[in-house]
This record gives C-alpha cells, structure tokens and sequence, in this order.
C-alpha cells in the first residue's frame, strides 16, 4: 500500500497544478464581486481552458478525463480559496441525467452551457407530501396538443432563485401505482407561471425555495424519457444525488475540538486532560478518519478503473450526526458561553454555534438518517423492504394523511 | 493511491477463509469453549503447517519474512472463525517481543522453534485490576531471579515460554521464563471465554533471562503493543465481520407478524449501524496495517484509531447480534455468544477501549504539533 500518484497520475496533477498556479484568481477585484459573479467567472475562465467538468466529453465541454483524474483535479483545486460553487447540483446531477435521457439536439444546445457556468440548472423534485416518499408527489402536468400544463409546488428547492432551467418530475396519470404515473421535463425557470419564494431555514439563512407552478406550459420536447418513465429518469438524477451532497463538515473536526479542550479548564486543568472529554475526541477521531480511509479505498478502486464499493454510502450517515454531536459537546464545555454565537465573542469565531444550527439541514438533506440507514440495510446487507400499503394501487385511491 | 491489499494478498485471504471454515467451524470452537482444553492443539498444528506462525518471522529464524499486511489477512480470518488458538498471544505478542528485543542467542534459540509451531509463547503483563501501569509492577528481578504474582495470562498453561513484564533496580525488563521449570506455578482461571485458556502465573525465585539483556524504555514496550493493537484490531474486525453475518442471516430467514425481521425499520438500523461500525473499523485497520508495515511515525496514532474502532465495532455488533436473535441468542446452543465472548475478550487484552482513547488523542495533539 502506498499514497502515491503513478507516474501517469503525477503528470496529470503536475499540469492540473500549474495550470491552477497561473490562473486561479486571487486579486481583491474578483473578490470583491458578488459571490455568483465570481463563480461564473471562475468557471468560465476553467471551460475556455479545458478544465471544467473534466470528466464529461469534449463535445460537451470536458475533456474526457478518468474518474481519478475528477479526484485528482477536485485535490488541486481545493488548495486555492475559491468561490462557492453554484453549479453542482446542475453539473453534478442534472448533467449525468440530460446525458442519459436527453435528444442529441438537448445534449448539444443545453450541456457546454452548463459546463461553462453560463446557465445554472435546479432540481425541482420534493412536496410537500413528496420527501422521503418522493413518488408520492401530487403536481400534475396535463397534456394539451404538443404542450403539457403544470400546476403544483415544488419545496427545497437550491439555487432556484438564480437558476436558469430545472428540471422536473410530475404527476401525469394519477389513475396508476404511484410510479408508473410520472414522467420528467426540464422547464425554463423564467417561464410564465413559475413562482418562487425562498424559505428561511432555522439557521435565519435561505438556501432553498419553494417554487409554484401555475398553467406553466412546457412542449412535449422537454419531456426526458417516455411518458410514464419519469421514475426511471429520477434515479439516475438520484443515483448522482451522493456525490454532489456530502463533505461539507468543514472545520468541525477532532483538531479543532482538541483546540477547544486545551483552552478551556475542568476543575483548574485543561479540559483536553479529562479523560472524558479524551474519549469524546477519541472517538470523532476514529468517525474521521474512518471517512477519510474508506474514501482512499474508494480512490483506489477509481485508479485501477473499478468503481467503488458500497462502503462510500456512509459517509453522510457518520459525518451529520458526528457534526451535531460535536458541536453540541463543545458548546457543552464552554458552558453558558456556548450560547454566545456573535463571531467577534465566541470562541473558534462562532463556527462551533453555527456548525450545531445547521446540522439539522445535513442530517435531512438528500436523504435523512433514516432513508440512508434503510439503503444500507437493502442495497448493502440485502435486506427486503418494509411492506408498502400502497404497493399496486392506483395514486388517487391511495390514503393520504 | 494504492491503499488495497495486492492481488498475491488476496489470494492468501481466501485461501486462509477457505481452509478455517473447513478446519475450524463453530464446532471447533465449541468442543474447546464446552470441554477442558485451553485451545485446539491439532488446528494449531494445522496452521502451523501452513506458515501462519512463521509470517513476519525473518527467514534467517525459520520464518517466510511476509510482511504486516499478510499478518493482518490472517488476523481477520482468525477472528472471522473466533479460532480457539493463541494466535494473538504467541504471534502478535511474544514472537515480536523476542524479535525486536532478544539478543541473537535467544532469537536463535526461540524464533524457530515459534515460526514452526512447536512451540507457543505468551506475554504476561497484568497484576491486578486496572489500567496496566508499567512503572508500578511488582514483579521484581534480581540477579537471574524472579519474583511475583501474574493474572490473568492468557494461553499460560500451554505456553513452553512466558515473556514476562517486570522490574529490576535498573528499571523495567521482558523477561523470558521457559515454563517447564521448577519455580513456575500455573494455575487455571476461569474467564467468561473458555475457548482460550486464562491462568495464574506465579513467579518464586524463577530462573529468568532477561530479554535482550537490558531494561526496556516505556515508549519501546508501548511500540510493541501499538503493533499488537493494529493486529488484535484486525482479529476483532473479523470477529464483527462474523457477528454481522450472522445477525443479517437470521434477520433473514426469522419471521415475525407475517415477515422477515430483517424487513423491519427497526433491525434494519441496527444492522445498518454494524455495517458502518465495521466499514469505519475496517479502513482505520487499514491504515494501522499500512503505518505498521511501512514503519511510519505516524503508527501510535494509526494503531490508537484502529484499536478503538475495532473495540467498538466487534462488541457493538457481538450484542446487537444477540439483540437480533431474541430468546435463541441467550442459548448455549446458539452460535451467537462465541462473537460476545471473544469481542469482549479481545477487547480487555493489551489495554481497553479507554487506555487507547487516551492514547488516541495524545498521539494526535502530538502529531498535531508536529504539523
């Protein structure tokens, strides 16, 4: 076992690496810019040089790169302070299935684009009654000639605010078993009758939206899949949903708790003495780095051409709660000054207060803690699934609560 | 990025599954755990035949000179099948105590005669209850005399060499005792896993050598167990490896209400928590594996994380697999408790989960500030 790049590995992260020294932005001007401006502008500058969406074709804007090569650049570029990105729910999801499912006409006009940062897509999937049952979404499309007419909501929608297109599945025969009545269309979010509205999250922040389709008529055109496969079309949007979601714990990390202990005290000594509190960082230790090695296996599956095993599907099953449960303890030893979160006043700036307020989110978000742990128990260990008592009955006779 | 075992590796794996569960079935295990033997002396030799104790044993000693990561294949295997052997103390322990400390003699004398399987060896730490403190024990040496009370020893009774921790005006020392001597009192101790045999060492003016013939630093004796608890953790991965499989077999075939257990939410988690005890213990063995075979500094934090990560994945996945089973789990007759006794057991030797806690974090502030 080794950590080291083939030789054919180095040169790639060699030319990643100074393509990356010379042209990574890093003047107060660009930083200045509104954080979507800079991202546009960062991602444009990669696609005119042949580093965005390396992975994909280059008649789509890639440049057919490996999957270890993704790995390898994701590594480079992450060294630099970049801006956040807008587009990985469009490059990362939407892309793989426009690929799949879309005309070549779609794939050609919708996909350099997409690469380029110069259309950003959403996701219109989850209702209100649609979470974690997400085929049981009620927002129908009704077809008139060539068009199809769209009534409904959509909720948790990232990114619809600033999206240009998204895509979305639907209710077209409600006379059917809940998945046999959908189908899937991408949809002009600037089109009459889309309405969106941000939500505030308990964190006081609004990344999601609920977006409202009123008579928004789409052409037949826009339609991914038969009428009828709509189900078919979300998995491989879904089955793409763990690699854009995920990471994102940030600095809440064993270190960082260590940090806190060594400058708090427990009875006139450092806290970090404690044993208690030594097996408390202990064990998010072991959580992080059984992440960090499970994703080396991963790695090297990807290097020798593989694909990875079904260990990857933990990591946001440990890294959310393990977040929660650590910023909740380290809150803890600081005692009533735990509660304080004004960055200028709180110890580690505040990161620790705010890692706790938005745990909640990553423990729900593309699949809660308990959807995870069920994938797990049947797509891993093989076991069947619960009964279903709506299993073959037409959508409108199902009980709703 | 290479972090996988090589394909020759893998092959050892499945040979070494393939020939435990034909060699080694539960019933093995049980005729050991039910009768008055301290091991099963005729596997021992089986897999003495096959190498398995000579593995990092250099050639010059009558070894194959394998590496850590073949050990560590073999490790897993032996907790997968709960081999009712002293694989742990005579390979992990006191063959590398005697390779890394002896001086040549003894490393003539011993090491052939442990890579071949003639004989068994075992180290002898703890006095009384508590976290192991190696600058209070009370076993003394003098001269070439020693003096003092050990319990429990695992595999004492069918150990022919005994590596045994103890004081001297100097300072701490190994020393070697062969058992067949006057002088060496071994009584049996009755452990809540009777498939590897526990007894009381009692030392009284024993003839002893000490090893390498010279006081140890704490930090060496520490290295040999971090080594130890990379390889214990690899046994305690195979043993949760075990207790999963059998818990998802029985979710699958155990009806209750009208279906499978294994289709309800609640054994579900359960079994999904297991899984991703084990996957988080398997790759920390990963890494400890690779920080002890490439001898990297960074092998007390790598054999810390491992050794915690394995004492939580095996005992968790031994009781939940217990848990599983109901009524049938709590009987002799069942399987299940050769997982539970042997993940606890496992998990009490060469320090707890605590002891190693503490080392965890230790070695991380300072590998921290080294940064």
């Amino acid at each position: 076992m080794d950590f080291n790049d083939t030789p054919e590995q180095a040169r790639f992260r060699e030319e990643a690496s100074t393509w990356l020294a010379e042209n990574a932005p890093t003047d107060d001007a660009f930083r200045a810019l509104p954080p979507l401006e800079q991202a546009k502008l960062w991602q444009k500058r990669k696609y005119d040089a042949g580093w965005a969406c390396i992975g994909w074709a280059p008649e789509f804007g890639g440049r057919g790169a490996s999957a270890i090569e993704e790995v390898i650049w994701r590594q480079e570029e992450s060294k630099y302070e970049l801006p956040a990105t807008f587009f990985l729910i469009g490059q990362g999801m939407i892309a793989p299935t426009l690929m799949a499912w879309a005309s070549d006409e779609d794939k050609a006009r919708f996909l350099p684009p997409l690469a380029s940062g110069e259309e950003v897509w959403c996701q219109l999937f989850s209702e209100p009654a649609g979470g974690s049952d997400l085929a049981a979404l009620r927002t129908r499309a009704e077809r008139d000639g060539d068009s199809w007419v769209i009534n409904g909501q959509k909720i948790w929608t990232s990114g619809a605010h600033f999206s240009d297109y998204g895509v979305i599945v639907v209710r077209t025969d409600p006379t059917v078993p809940k998945h046999k009545g959908l189908s899937y269309f991408y949809v002009d979010m600037k089109a009459p009758g889309v309405e969106i509205k941000p939500i505030k999250q308990l964190t006081g922040e609004s990344d999601f939206n609920e977006v409202y389709f009123t008579d928004v008529r789409v052409a037949d055109s826009q339609r991914l899949g038969e009428v009828g496969q709509g189900w078919q079309v979300s998995l491989t949007t879904l089955m793409n949903e763990r690699a854009a979601i995920g990471g994102g714990f940030g600095q809440m990390d064993a270190v960082l708790a260590m940090s806190v202990a060594q400058e708090l005290e427990i009875d006139g000594r450092p806290a970090l003495e404690d044993s208690a509190v030594r097996a408390k960082i202990a064990n998010w230790y072991v959580q992080e780095s059984g992440l960090k090695y499970t994703g080396y296996r991963s790695l090297t599956a990807l290097s020798r051409g593989e694909l990875p095993g079904p260990e990857n599907s933990i990591g946001k099953l440990v890294g959310a709660p393990k977040m929660q449960a650590m910023a909740s303890y380290l809150m803890d030893l600081l005692g009533a000054s735990g509660a304080i979160a004004d960055e200028a006043l709180a110890a580690k700036a505040g990161i620790i207060q705010r890692a706790y307020m938005g745990a909640p989110g990553l423990r729900i978000a593309g699949g809660t803690d308990e959807i995870m742990a069920n994938i797990i128990a049947e797509r891993v260990l093989g076991l069947p699934q619960e009964p279903r008592l709506d299993k073959g009955i037409p959508f409108n006779e199902v009980p709703t609560g | 990025m290479n972090f996988e075992f090589s394909d020759e590796q893998q092959l050892l794996r499945e040979q070494a599954r393939g020939f435990l569960s034909e060699h080694c079935p539960t019933s093995a295990v049980r005729a050991v755990l039910d009768g008055d033997h301290d091991w099963d002396a005729a596997l021992w030799k089986k897999v003495a035949d096959m190498g398995w104790t000579a593995t990092v044993i250099p050639e010059a000693y009558g070894g194959l000179g394998l590496s850590y990561y073949e050990l560590a294949i073999l490790a897993e295997e032996m907790g997968r099948s709960a081999a009712p052997l002293p694989f742990s103390s005579s390979v992990y322990l006191a063959s590398e105590a005697i390779q890394r400390f002896g001086t040549e003699a003894q490393k003539s004398e011993w090491l052939p005669k442990l890579a071949g399987g003639e004989c068994v060896a075992t180290v002898a730490m703890t006095e009384r209850p508590g976290r192991l403190a190696l600058d209070q024990l009370e076993t003394r040496r003098e001269g070439s005399s020693l003096t003092g009370h050990k319990v429990p020893v695992a595999d004492a009774a069918i150990a022919d060499v005994v590596i045994v921790l103890a004081r001297s005006d100097a300072g701490l020392e190994a020393c070697l005792v062969p058992t067949a001597q006057a002088g060496v009192s071994i009584e049996p101790v009755l452990t809540f896993d009777t498939s590897r045999g526990h007894s009381a060492m009692t030392f009284d003016g024993t003839e002893t050598r000490v090893l390498g013939d010279r006081t140890l630093q704490v930090e060496e004796w520490l290295r040999l167990l971090d080594g130890a608890a990379v390889l214990y953790a690899w046994e305690q991965l195979g043993v949760a490896e075990s207790a999963l499989t059998q818990a998802r077999d029985y979710a699958l075939q155990r009806f209750a209400f009208g279906r499978a257990i294994g289709s309800y939410q609640a054994i579900k988690h359960k079994l999904a928590s297991m899984y991703v005890k084990n996957t988080l213990a398997r790759s920390n063995a990963y890494y400890g594996v690779w920080a002890l075979a490439e001898g990297s500094d960074e092998l007390p934090l790598a054999a810390a994380t491992a050794r915690v990560a394995a004492i939580q994945a095996s005992t968790f996945a031994a009781e939940e697999n217990i848990q599983t089973h109901g009524g049938m789990g709590f009987t002799w007759e069942f399987d299940c408790h050769f997982y539970y006794r042997r993940a606890k057991l496992l998990s009490l030797a060469i320090g707890s989960e605590a002891v190693w806690q503490d080392r965890l974090v230790s070695a991380l502030a300072e590998q921290s500030a080294a940064a």
